[in-house]
C-alpha cells in the first residue's frame, strides 16, 4: 500500500489512532483470513490435501479396481511390513540411489558446476553460446529428451552409427546398460540448472578475496579449492538438495526411454510406484512406495544440511 | 485518509467476490457429475491395427444421432496398449463426471470391475430385447459376473493359433499345408527356417514378457500351458472345483522350457525387439507383410491388419499366409489347443441415463453393426444370424480353421484376481527370455507370487 511508510509510526500505536481504520478491529479474523481464503483454500485442496490422502491412502487396501476400489479397508501397517520385505523395493531403492548419485551428484552437480567455473571471465560470446546450448537441452520436454536419447543410443541410432564408421560392434544402450543411459540422458538434461545456480553464485564471490590469494602465490585450483568452494557451500547445499529432489522423481524420461526394463533394471521408485499403483491397480501400496521415495529424498536432504552446514549453529 | 476509506470498500469487495467465485468454481470441479442426460459417452480403445472398435462406434454415433436428434453419442477413443487403455477407464471410473457411459471391455476384466461397482447389471434390459436369443451361451458365460448378473454383451470372440508365411516355409523347403503335430515339430521347422534362411527372416515368434501383458500371457504362454493336459489334469491356472489358483505344475515349467528353446536357441526376435510393447503391430504390419518373420502365434483377427480397412492394406496376404492350431505338447488328445477371449459393450454404473445407453447399445449390437464388427475385427462371431450372412461368409478374414479351433479352446479364469496372476505369467516369462532365471526357478518364484495375490489358502498344489 502506497500510504504504509507515511502511517508507520502513527500504526505502531495501533488501537489509539482516532480516526484510522475501525473496520480492521470489528473484522477481527476474517479481516485477515478473508483475503488468504482463495489462497488458503487452494493450498489446502491441492496441496495438503493429496499428501494427506496419500498418507491415508498408504495405509489401505484400496485398489483401481476390484472389490477393494469399492470398499477399501483399513490394513494398518500391511502395507509398509510387505515393503520393508520386497525384494523389488529393494532393488528400486539402490537404482534410485545409484540413479542420484550418478546422474543427480556426480553429474549434474560436478558437470554445472565446472562449467560454471570454465565460463566465469570467459569471453561473454563464449559464455552466450555455451549457455544456450546447455540451456536448451534443459527447456526441452522430458518427453522431446527421453525420445531423443531413444534416437541416439539404440540399436541403429546415433551413437551406433559413429561406432559403426569407428569398425566397432553396434550396442543397443537402452538394452544392455539401461541405468547408464537414462543416467547420461538425465545429466545432459538437467546439468544446465546446476551451471545457471553455480554461475549465479560464483559471482556473488568478491573479486578482491580471489586476487589477494593470487597475490600470496595461489595456483588456479588452490584459488578454487580454498576460496571458491568454501564461500559457494551454501549455494552447493541448496543446488544439491534441488537437484536431489527433481532427480528422485524422474519419471517421464526413464519411462519413455526404458520404462523400467528391461526386466527390472531400470525400475526407479517412481517407476515402481507407477507400476504397483496404475498397471497392477494396487492404490494402497503403490502410494506407500510414493512415501517411501519422500523418505529417502528427505534423507538425502538432511544428509546434505548436515554435511555442508557452516561451523556457526544456523 | 478518506480516500482510502473509500476505495477499500470496493477492494473488499472484489476479493469477497474472487473469493466466492474461486471457491464456487472449486467447489463445482469437486463435485463432479455435471453431465448432460442427452449425451452418452462410450470410452473405447484404438490402438495399432485395431481400428474396428473405431469404425462401429462413428457409424453408430452417426446412425443413432440421426434417428434421436435430442440424443448425442460422445466417443472418447483411447490411443493405448490394452493395460493402459484398462487403466484409464478405470480411472474415467472412479471419478463422477469423467465415467463413461458404455465401455468397449476386455471379457476378462468384467469380474473385477463388477467387484469394483463400476458396472451397471444389464439382465432388466437384456431379458426384454428381442435380439438376446441370438447370442450363443458361451457368449453369455463370458459376461456373468459370479453373482450371475449379466454385466456386458460380448462383441465376438477369437481363438489363437499359429499364422505361417507359405512362401517363406516353402523357399526352407519344408513341406506344405504345414501341419505341426506337437511342440518338437514346432522347434524343428523354426531351426530348419533359421538354417535355411538366414538372418534375413526370423523363424518364430512368441509372444513373451512384461511389455506384452495380457497378450504375452494369453497368445504365448497359456497357448503352451493348456497344451500340457493329459486328459483332465494339468494344464490348468486354476482349479475350478476347489476354487483355488494352482501352483507347482510341472506344465508351468515345460511351458517356460518352451519359451527358453525359441529365445534361447535364437529362433525369434532378439529379446530386446520381441520385448518392446508395440512388437505385434510392428510384426503384423511390418514385418509379416515384408515377409521378415515366417510362422507367428497370435490371435484369428490379426487379418484385420491387412484387409482393405487397414492402416496399411496387404491384398497378398490371402495367398501368402496360413493359419493352422496349435499342436499340444506331444500331439496328445485333443491334438490342438486354443484360447478365447473376446471384447465386451458394458454399462458404466455411473451410466446418466441407462435407458438412452440401452438404446446407444442396443444399436451397436445389432445384426447389421454385429457383422460389420465380426468382418472388420476378423472376430469369430458370436451372434447366429451372422455366420450365414453372405457379406461375412465371403469377407476374406473369414477363417474357418479359427472358427472350429471353438472346440478345442479354453477361456481364462477370468476372476477378480486373474489379471494379477496374469502378470506374474509374464513376469516368469521375461525372467527366462533374458536368462535371469531358470524355467524352474521362473515357475517357482510364479508360485510365491501367485500366494502372495490371492492369498495362502486360496492355492493349491497341482495334482493335490
Amino acid at each position: 500500500m502506497a500510504s504504509t511508510t507515511v502511517a508507520a509510526p502513527e500504526g505502531r500505536k495501533g488501537g489509539t489512532r482516532p480516526s484510522g481504520r475501525p473496520s480492521a478491529r470489528r473484522g477481527g479474523v476474517a479481516s485477515w483470513l478473508l483475503p488468504l481464503a482463495p489462497a488458503l483454500f487452494l493450498m489446502l485442496v491441492f496441496f495438503a490435501g493429496p499428501i494427506i490422502w496419500t498418507v491415508w491412502v498408504s495405509f489401505t487396501n484400496a485398489a483401481l479396481t476390484g472389490v477393494n476400489a469399492a470398499q477399501p479397508e483399513f490394513v494398518g501397517l500391511a502395507n509398509f511390513t510387505e515393503l520393508f520385505a520386497d525384494p523389488k523395493f529393494r532393488e528400486a531403492t539402490l537404482l534410485t540411489v545409484v540413479f542420484l548419485l550418478g546422474s543427480g551428484v556426480v553429474g549434474q552437480t560436478v558437470l554445472g558446476l565446472g562449467l560454471a567455473l570454465l565460463l566465469q571471465n570467459r569471453h561473454p560470446a563464449a559464455r552466450m553460446v555455451v549457455s544456450t546450448v546447455v540451456v536448451g537441452a534443459w527447456v526441452v520436454p522430458e518427453v522431446v529428451a527421453g525420445l531423443l536419447w531413444v534416437v541416439f543410443l539404440e540399436r541403429e541410432g546415433g551413437l551406433n552409427g559413429v561406432f559403426e564408421f569407428l569398425g566397432a560392434a553396434p550396442v543397443n544402450w537402452l538394452y544392455t546398460a539401461p541405468l547408464f543411459a537414462v543416467i547420461l540422458a538425465n545429466v545432459w538434461k538437467g546439468t544446465a540448472f546446476s551451471m545457471m545456480t553455480y554461475s549465479a553464485g560464483l559471482s556473488e564471490i568478491p573479486s578482491y578475496l580471489k586476487e589477494a590469494a593470487r597475490v600470496d602465490g595461489a595456483s588456479t585450483l588452490q584459488v578454487v579449492w580454498h576460496i571458491v568452494l568454501p564461500l559457494l557451500r551454501r549455494t552447493i547445499a541448496t543446488t544439491l538438495m534441488l537437484v536431489t529432489l527433481q532427480t528422485v522423481q524422474v519419471f517421464t524420461l526413464i519411462y519413455v526411454m526404458t520404462a523400467g526394463g528391461p526386466g527390472e533394471r531400470s525400475t526407479t521408485l517412481p517407476l515402481l510406484m507407477y507400476k504397483e499403483a496404475l498397471q497392477f491397480g494396487d492404490l494402497g501400496y503403490g502410494t506407500t512406495v510414493a512415501l517411501a521415495l519422500l523418505i529417502v529424498a528427505g534423507l538425502f536432504s538432511a544428509a546434505y544440511v548436515k554435511m555442508l552446514r557452516p561451523e556457526e549453529v544456523r | 485518509m478518506k480516500r482510502f476509506a473509500i476505495r477499500r470498500r470496493p477492494r473488499r469487495a472484489i476479493i469477497a467476490a474472487t473469493t466466492a467465485a474461486t471457491l464456487a468454481a472449486a467447489l463445482a470441479g469437486c463435485s463432479g457429475d455435471s453431465q448432460d442426460p442427452n449425451t452418452v459417452t462410450i470410452a473405447y480403445q484404438k490402438f495399432g491395427s485395431f481400428v474396428a472398435a473405431d469404425t462401429l462406434f462413428k457409424k453408430v454415433k452417426k446412425d443413432f444421432e440421426a434417428a434421436n436428434p435430442d440424443a448425442t453419442v460422445e466417443l472418447r477413443a483411447i490411443e493405448a496398449p490394452a493395460e493402459d487403455y484398462q487403466t484409464q477407464v478405470n480411472l474415467m471410473n472412479q471419478s463422477g463426471s469423467e465415467a463413461p457411459d458404455l465401455i468397449y471391455e476386455d471379457s476378462f476384466t468384467i469380474n473385477q470391475d463388477a467387484d469394483a461397482g463400476y458396472l451397471r447389471p444389464l439382465d432388466e434390459y437384456w431379458d426384454k430385447w428381442e435380439d438376446a436369443e441370438r447370442f450363443n451361451e458361451q457368449a453369455d458365460a463370458a459376461v456373468t459376473g459370479l453373482d450371475g448378473k449379466r454385466y456386458g454383451a460380448l462383441l465376438g470372440t477369437d481363438t489363437r493359433g499359429l499364422w505361417y508365411n507359405k512362401k517363406l516355409l516353402e523357399k526352407a523347403g519344408v513341406k506344405t499345408p504345414w501341419e505341426p503335430k506337437d511342440w518338437d515339430e514346432i522347434l524343428e521347422t523354426a531351426r530348419t527356417l533359421k538354417s535355411k534362411l538366414g538372418k534375413d527372416v526370423i523363424p518364430l515368434h512368441v509372444p513373451s514378457g512384461q511389455p506384452q501383458g495380457e497378450e504375452a500371457s494369453m497368445q504365448g504362454f497359456q497357448m503352451l500351458h493348456t497344451g500340457t493336459a493329459e486328459g483332465d489334469s494339468g494344464g490348468l491356472l486354476f482349479d475350478e472345483k476347489a476354487k483355488k489358483w494352482i501352483v507347482g505344475d510341472p506344465g508351468f515349467v515345460d511351458s517356460l522350457e518352451f519359451v527358453k528353446s525359441v529365445y534361447g536357441g535364437d529362433l525369434s526376435l532378439d529379446e530386446q525387439d520381441a520385448l518392446n510393447a508395440n512388437v505385434s503391430t510392428i510384426n503384423n504390419e511390418q514385418r509379416i507383410p515384408d515377409g521378415e518373420l515366417a510362422i507367428s502365434m497370435n490371435g484369428s483377427w490379426v487379418p484385420q491388419a491387412w484387409i482393405d480397412s487397414a492402416n496399411k492394406p496387404w491384398p497378398e496376404w490371402q495367398d501368402t499366409m496360413e493359419f493352422v492350431p496349435m499342436p499340444t505338447k506331444d500331439g496328445q488328445d485333443p491334438g490342438a489347443t486354443s484360447l478365447s477371449g473376446g471384447w465386451t459393450l458394458a454399462m458404466g454404473a455411473k451410466a446418466t441415463d441407462p435407458d438412452l445407453s440401452w438404446k446407444v447399445m442396443a444399436e451397436a449390437m445389432n445384426q447389421e453393426n454385429a457383422t460389420k464388427f465380426a468382418i472388420e475385427g476378423a472376430q469369430v462371431p458370436v451372434r447366429d444370424d451372422i455366420a450365414d450372412d453372405p457379406k461375412f461368409s465371403k469377407a476374406p478374414a473369414v477363417n474357418d480353421v479359427a472358427n472350429e479351433l471353438i472346440d478345442v479352446t479354453h477361456f481364462r479364469p477370468a476372476y477378480s484376481e486373474y489379471p494379477k496372476v496374469s502378470i506374474a505369467i509374464t513376469k516368469a516369462m521375461e525372467a527366462v527370455m533374458l536368462g535371469e532365471a531358470s524355467p524352474a526357478e521362473a515357475a517357482k518364484t510364479y508360485d510365491e507370487e501367485v500366494a502372495k495375490i490371492v492369498g495362502d489358502d486360496k492355492v493349491v498344489k497341482a495334482g493335490g
